[in-house]
């Protein structure tokens, strides 16, 4: 098990392998659809909107050496105002491969949490920039918020609180690298593997 | 004839907490021996425990399982003598209430104007199977089918040349095996598998989808479809996908096949996959009587 602690250096992006399992703790930043297509719209695509300045600088400073994951959580405002997750699993993560190269690129995101994996644009940024994509439990939903010790912000809650993004304080949150900064896919390799055995179980 | 009287409605709010919130023994069994073939280290064994933790942690905190809830699949058996609209009206009541409860997530959107329903009422959700039946309670049967594991099925019309699969349980095989294949961990595996053989479009689907209520360890009362079973799941697990699609053993947890009559014409495959978050539960309503399972 690898231990990461935020901000994570290009150096410990560069040591870890598929397959291996790795303890995340810091802060992070939830982030879909709708928060993918706004940075690259207002921030990567010509001059950052006035309006955006400040969320521009946010993310320039949270992301960077930083950590996005895709996830859309179920959350609850307590008495106080103060937001917690209750259930938060990772979304399928490769709706969000037209963008994750240039977002990569212009934040110095350092790991993308999700599940599914990611296709060869994402794998090709994670060779160029030091980055990983690591798999987070599908469906473990509890445990995962469980691991969210606490909600620092929100963040463009008009695109609705799934597709919001949350900034986040995790300890402990496990995951597996799939997606390597040398080329590796556990992805590619586990494809290419059941389909032989496949072949051989219906030869 | 009146209809008998009766109110569901808390019973049914009971029914909805348990199934989003407790994995069934059967399935909670079945990671645990799958945790077992793994390799101690491996993604594989991590991802299952961790998938042991976060089920023994939801049922703790009596919080949903995984954050999707899924469609909520109803199966009504009932005497004669019922109103199938009354009780479809306390379906309704325990599914609203449910979500308000955080039990469920609103999942309901409406596919033209894409505005959420914000209760899980929509056009076919829930979604209601009726069936008056010979014996005298009530059996409500419930099933939480995850949206990620959903996108995962297919439907094969038979012969395939490109499968070399032709019109019998040896073509079966291999449309089912190939369905595997391409799921890859894409599912939330280890899924289950529920293949519907024969039938128009809409009913082959649903056979297989009536099979993910059945229990991991029953035996299929057509022989010929228990060995189909038990060969599938085998071979399933020899395909090396694993859990999450980490690559391991366990790709798995079961296969259940069942088949309806077909026109000359036809001859459909359904393939039904259910990610481990296998949300089923019952409920049995006996002169008065609920008792759950
Ligand atoms: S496929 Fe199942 S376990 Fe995975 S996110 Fe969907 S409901 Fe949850």
């Amino acid at each position: 098990m690898h231990n990461l602690t935020l901000p994570i250096s290009e150096e410990q992006i560069r040591q870890l392998r598929v397959g291996d399992t790795v303890s995340l703790t810091g802060t992070i930043y939830t982030a879909r659809d709708a928060a993918h297509k706004y940075m690259v719209e207002n921030f990567i695509q010509g001059e950052p909107p006035a309006t955006e300045r400040e969320m521009l600088a946010e993310l320039e400073q949270g992301l960077s050496g930083g950590v996005i994951y895709h996830c859309g959580p179920i959350v609850r405002k307590d008495e106080s105002g103060k937001w917690h997750f209750v259930a938060a699993g990772p979304t399928t993560s490769i709706r969000e491969e037209p963008y994750e190269y240039q977002v990569i690129e212009r934040f110095g995101v350092r790991a993308v949490i999700g599940k599914g994996g990611m296709a060869d644009k994402t794998l090709q940024a994670c060779g160029d920039h030091g980055a990983v994509y690591l798999h987070a439990i599908g469906g473990a939903a509890s445990l995962i918020a469980r691991s969210v010790v606490e909600v620092i912000g929100l963040f463009k809650e008009e695109f609705g609180l799934p597709e919001a993004f949350w900034k986040i304080r995790v300890e402990d949150f496990q995951c597996v690298v799939t997606m390597d900064s040398h080329g590796g896919s556990l992805h590619k390799e586990v494809e290419a593997l059941s389909e032989r055995n496949l072949q051989e179980i219906l030869k | 004839m009146n209809p008998v009287k009766i109110d569901l409605r808390e019973s049914l709010l009971e029914l909805v907490r348990r199934a989003s919130t407790q994995l069934p023994d059967d399935v909670t069994r079945s990671l645990h021996e799958g945790l077992l073939h793994e390799r101690v280290g491996d993604a594989a064994a991590s991802a299952l425990k961790i998938v042991l933790e976060n089920v023994a942690l939801a049922a703790e905190q009596n919080t949903p399982i995984c954050q999707d809830t899924g469609t909520p699949i109803f199966v009504i058996h009932h005497p004669f003598g019922y109103s199938q609209r009354a009780i479809a009206a306390d379906v309704e009541w325990a599914v609203i209430t449910a979500t308000e409860h955080s039990y469920l997530r609103p999942n309901a959107v409406d596919s033209v104007t894409g505005k959420n329903s914000g209760n899980n009422i929509g056009s076919g959700l829930p979604s209601l199977h009726f069936h008056e039946w010979e014996q005298e309670e009530i059996r409500i049967d419930l099933l939480l089918k995850g949206g990620g594991s959903e996108n995962v099925g297919g439907q094969y019309a038979l012969p395939s040349a490109p499968l070399s699969a032709g019109r019998d349980l040896e073509g079966v095989r291999r449309v089912v095996l190939d369905a595997v294949f391409k799921a890859q961990g894409k599912g939330c595996g280890p899924g289950i598998i529920g293949v519907g053989i024969g039938g128009d479009r809409p009913h082959s689907a649903w056979v297989a989808k009536e099979q993910l209520f059945r229990l991991l360890g029953d035996v299929n009362e057509d022989s010929e479809l228990a060995e189909l079973e038990q060969q599938l799941l085998a071979e399933g697990n020899r395909l090396g996908i694993g859990p999450m699609g980490f690559g391991g053993a366990t790709t798995l947890l079961g296969v259940k096949v069942g088949a309806a009559h077909r026109l000359p014409a036809s001859y459909f495959v359904s393939i039904a996959y259910l990610c481990w978050a296998a949300r089923r539960a019952s409920l049995t309503f006996n002169n008065g009587e609920v008792t759950f399972a």
